[in-house]
């Protein structure tokens, strides 16, 4: 029987490298991706509170979670594509047009 | 150390090292390629914490849905041969501060806190329970993460059109 804590840990070492992902990286996709990673890792937390709780509440959520990653993903990518005709290039730093 | 003990830690090292190459390769098709790694091993460890029915959403929606969503989206962009150039990395001595910074604090809260346990874990089936849930505590917000839904397809839909010149 693998402890609670394992789990946590697990879970917050996938959202560290989600994190890390999203700071270091000039590619948009590669960020969206590392936002991806991010949800997993809070759905792993909220199913291993679900089970070690007994409550069913935590799996719900998840459900609600993954929508929302769902249309994110999907409209991220959309502005994405959107990006890249206009501007031939996904890096984030390149897009300042409203920095003055 | 039992065997499911021992597959359990085989699912996290794999889950972890493919996430670590979504965010560290160079290679942005194998960073979208590794992303398989990392849901299938979440999809895992749901198995092992006896949700079920999230395990197969799990699959169906991340491994059939977002991950081809996104290997579309990394070959409609880019011009797969110059690799080299498409995911650079910047700013590496910061992030890594901020994100040490941020294990540590997840860290010590994980082995702080004295988390509430249940006296007994039981496996059983869950999907009856979830589909009880959703259409009677959760069904407002059941019902408006179909609206969300309905208004991400339409807004991917006018935002990634070409534009027609009149």
């Amino acid at each position: 029987m693998v402890p609670l804590n394992h789990y946590l840990i697990l879970s917050a070492a996938i959202f560290a490298i989600g994190v890390v992902g999203v700071v270091i990286r000039r590619n948009l996709i590669v960020v969206l991706m590392s936002i991806e990673l991010m949800l997993n890792a809070v759905n792993l937390t909220f199913i291993a509170f679900s089970r070690f709780l007994g409550s069913m509440e935590g799996q719900v959520v998840v459900f609600f979670v993954m929508a929302v990653a769902a249309a994110e993903a999907v409209v991220g990518l959309a502005i994405i594509i959107s990006v890249f005709r206009h501007r031939q290039s996904l890096d984030p730093q390149e897009m300042q047009l409203l920095k003055w | 150390m039992t065997v499911s003990t021992a597959v359990f830690y085989l699912v996290a090292a794999i889950t972890i090292g493919s996430a670590m190459i979504v965010a560290f390769s160079r290679n942005i098709i194998y960073s979208a390629f590794s992303l398989l790694g990392t849901f299938a091993g979440v999809a895992g460890i749901y198995i092992f914490l006896g949700a079920d029915f999230v395990a197969a959403v799990q699959v169906l929606i991340y491994v059939g849905g977002i991950l081809v969503l996104v290997l579309f989206a990394v070959m409609l962009t880019h011009r797969i041969t110059d690799v080299e150039i498409t995911n650079r990395a910047a700013g590496r001595i910061p992030a890594l501060i901020v994100v040490g910074v941020l294990v540590y604090l997840l860290a010590q809260t994980v082995r702080e806190t004295p988390w509430a346990k249940a006296k007994e874990i039981v496996y059983a089936a869950t999907t009856a329970k979830i589909g009880d849930l959703f259409l009677d505590t959760y069904l407002l917000p059941f019902e408006l993460a179909s609206l969300v839904l309905l208004a991400a397809l339409i807004g991917a839909v006018v935002i990634s059109r070409k534009e027609i010149k009149e």
